[in-house]
């Protein structure tokens, strides 16, 4: 076939470029659908809680119903102390499960530690929370951030370990040999060549688990349990941010329902700015120096 | 047995005094790598089988062939890189600079044994100074002085240092895949290796980027043993002092470039250099 004649061939060109013009519609009404809901979720929520929203609200301890303001200061820190401690736990255990999966994925342990995952990424998070109510609330006999933090921690393991691993085997091999054929032994090639490499799609994972696990509010109910004070220490009962809008939202006043909008909407807003300060913080520490 | 050890305890003194001048240059004829009946296995089949070739210091040894006949195989068992291929065993006997490899492991040897690859690899999340130090660093602390040294010896030797010298620190993969290869070879230089393994380095490239990088293979030749395997004929005729001929995973012929491509004592190496099959 000759040039001209696929080129003079109108019919054909005309017939793709209505095919494009199809998909590429298909493609922006996908995109949108899939940025409706957390737009919608976004400004609903924000309508809803808007008129509790104040200074009160970021700074005061909640009010007994009836009594106008108030706010949910001690379930905004208690929520950032237990996600706290679910990541400090539960981060660390599920990247070097997922560095050690991918990097030796041919041992029986590796494939031992990638079938749990799987199971514990399948189960229910409440499971998990009596699984802390048992292991840690039932042995210290009170309710605890740790206890809460813990069941954040495991429901966090099996994203991290997953996105680790996943990340890990999109390393090119070819990188590893760079490294290698440099004398740079094997474990330092994988800690500073392909974990570097692989950072930007970990720090996905672990900032989705860590969203994930910011929302949960099933295994906190009796871990953390909930507090309308300030908790006193750490290994005491404390409040935190899904739990406080749970009770709100269940409760039959009005005024509590809209102080529920109001948490949920700063729930999404912490979430997000935590997403926004560790990319800005690891977009220039990982692609600088060595 | 007094003499016995005065004799040793003068010996290096003697030598210090003779060799002082240092401009006098180690003798041509030293072995950099040599090996007897080195044979790699994958599984239970051979790579390479039974080669014995010696490779003297300071040169730039060809290995050329045709797909498959096992020029990577030969080349990677230098640097011991198939010990990271599951279920790839080496066997047979195999001299570096002098000593038998069992004198060393995978890490050392491969700061003596540099490699550059066939596709250039610079490390994407690191600027183009960082990866010519790279391997320095991941191995050591050094003064900031040392790098920056380093770095631009290092670029002048790959032939590259004045094409980046004012972007040192913009990522490596702002470059091209020809300045991306000199960056590998940079980057190789950078650890002071002593031998240079090349495994068809300049295939992925264009023409002017092939020519940056032979111009450079002929200045290290004056301070690296080289070996560069390749498919180009030409390029084996251009950069090379001598070249092996590897057939089926033997090496059919192995003397000097202008030997083997004017009168190959072999037929084999006669048809492929002829264009008779390859
Ligand atoms: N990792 C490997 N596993 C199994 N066989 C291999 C492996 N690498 C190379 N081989 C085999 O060894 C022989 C030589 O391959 P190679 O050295 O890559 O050839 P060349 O570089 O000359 O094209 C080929 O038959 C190839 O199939
Ligand atoms: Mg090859």
């Amino acid at each position: 076939m000759e040039a001209a004649e696929l080129l003079g061939n109108s019919g054909n060109l005309k017939r793709r470029k209505v095919i494009n013009i199809i998909m590429l519609t298909l493609s922006v009404i996908s995109a949108l659908a899939a940025i409706i809901p957390l737009v919608y979720i976004f400004f609903y929520t924000a309508a809803a809680g808007i008129s509790s929203i104040n200074l009160d609200f970021f700074t005061e301890l909640p009010k007994p119903v009836g009594e106008p303001g108030g706010g949910i200061a001690n379930a905004i820190i208690g929520s950032i102390e237990i996600v706290g401690i679910g990541a400090a736990f539960g981060i660390p255990v599920g990247l070097l499960a997922g560095i050690y999966v991918a990097e030796y994925s041919k041992t029986m342990v590796a494939n031992l530690v990638k079938f749990v995952t799987d199971v514990l990424s399948g189960i229910p998070s409440i499971i998990v929370g009596i699984f802390a109510y048992g292991v840690i609330v039932l042995q210290s006999k009170n309710f605890s951030a740790f206890a809460g933090g813990f069941a954040l921690g495991i429901l966090m393991i099996p994203t991290v370990t997953r996105m680790t691993e996943e990340m890990l085997k999109l390393v090119p091999l070819s990188l590893r040999e760079a490294s290698l054929a440099l004398g740079i032994p094997r474990w330092k090639t994988t800690l500073r060549i392909v974990l570097r490499t692989a950072s930007g799609g970990i720090i996905t994972g672990i900032l989705l688990a860590i969203a994930r696990a910011a929302g949960e509010t099933a295994p906190l109910l009796f871990t953390s349990f909930g507090n309308s004070f300030w908790a006193e220490s750490l290994d005491s009962p404390t409040a935190s941010l899904p739990v406080q809008i749970f009770n709100y939202a269940i409760s039959p006043y009005e005024e509590w329902h809209n102080k529920a909008w109001a948490g949920a909407f700063v729930l999404i807003t912490l979430v997000f700015v935590i997403s926004l300060i560790v990319r800005i913080i690891t977009k220039n520490k990982f692609h600088q120096s060595v | 047995m007094n003499e016995d050890i005065t004799e040793i305890i003068k010996e290096p003194l003697n030598i210090d005094t003779v060799a002082a001048p240092h401009h006098v240059k180690p003798e041509k004829s030293v072995i950099a790598v040599g090996t007897k009946n080195l044979t790699v296995w994958f599984n239970e089949r051979k790579g390479i089988e039974d080669i014995n070739i010696d490779i003297k210091k300071d040169t730039v040894t060809a290995i050329i062939g045709p797909s498959g006949c096992g020029k990577s195989t030969f080349l990677r068992a230098l640097n011991f890189m198939h010990d990271l291929t599951p279920g790839a065993r080496v066997t047979g006997e195999l001299n570096i600079l002098g000593r038998n490899i069992n004198d060393y492991n995978g890490v050392e040897i491969r700061k003596k044994v540099g490699m550059v690859f066939q596709k250039p690899n610079p490390f994407p999340t690191m600027s183009i100074y960082d990866n010519v130090i790279s391997g320095l660093k991941l191995n050591g602390r050094y003064k900031k002085d040392f790098y920056d040294e380093t770095v631009e010896s290092s670029l002048v030797q790959a032939g590259l240092w004045s094409e980046v010298k004012d972007r040192l620190k913009v990522s490596a993969y702002n470059l091209s895949g020809g300045q991306q290869q000199r960056l590998c070879i940079a980057r190789t230089l950078a650890v002071k290796p002593e031998i240079i393994l090349m495994d068809e380095p300049t295939s992925a490239l264009d023409p002017i980027s092939t020519g940056s990088i032979e111009n450079a293979i002929h200045d290290l030749k004056k301070k690296f043993t080289i070996i560069i395997v390749t498919h180009n004929m030409q390029q084996a005729a251009r950069v090379s002092d001598h070249t092996a001929y590897f057939y089926l995973g033997k090496l059919i012929e192995h003397s000097k470039t202008s030997t083997v491509f004017t009168k190959p004592k072999e037929k084999l190496t006669e048809e492929y250099i002829t264009g008779k099959f390859g």
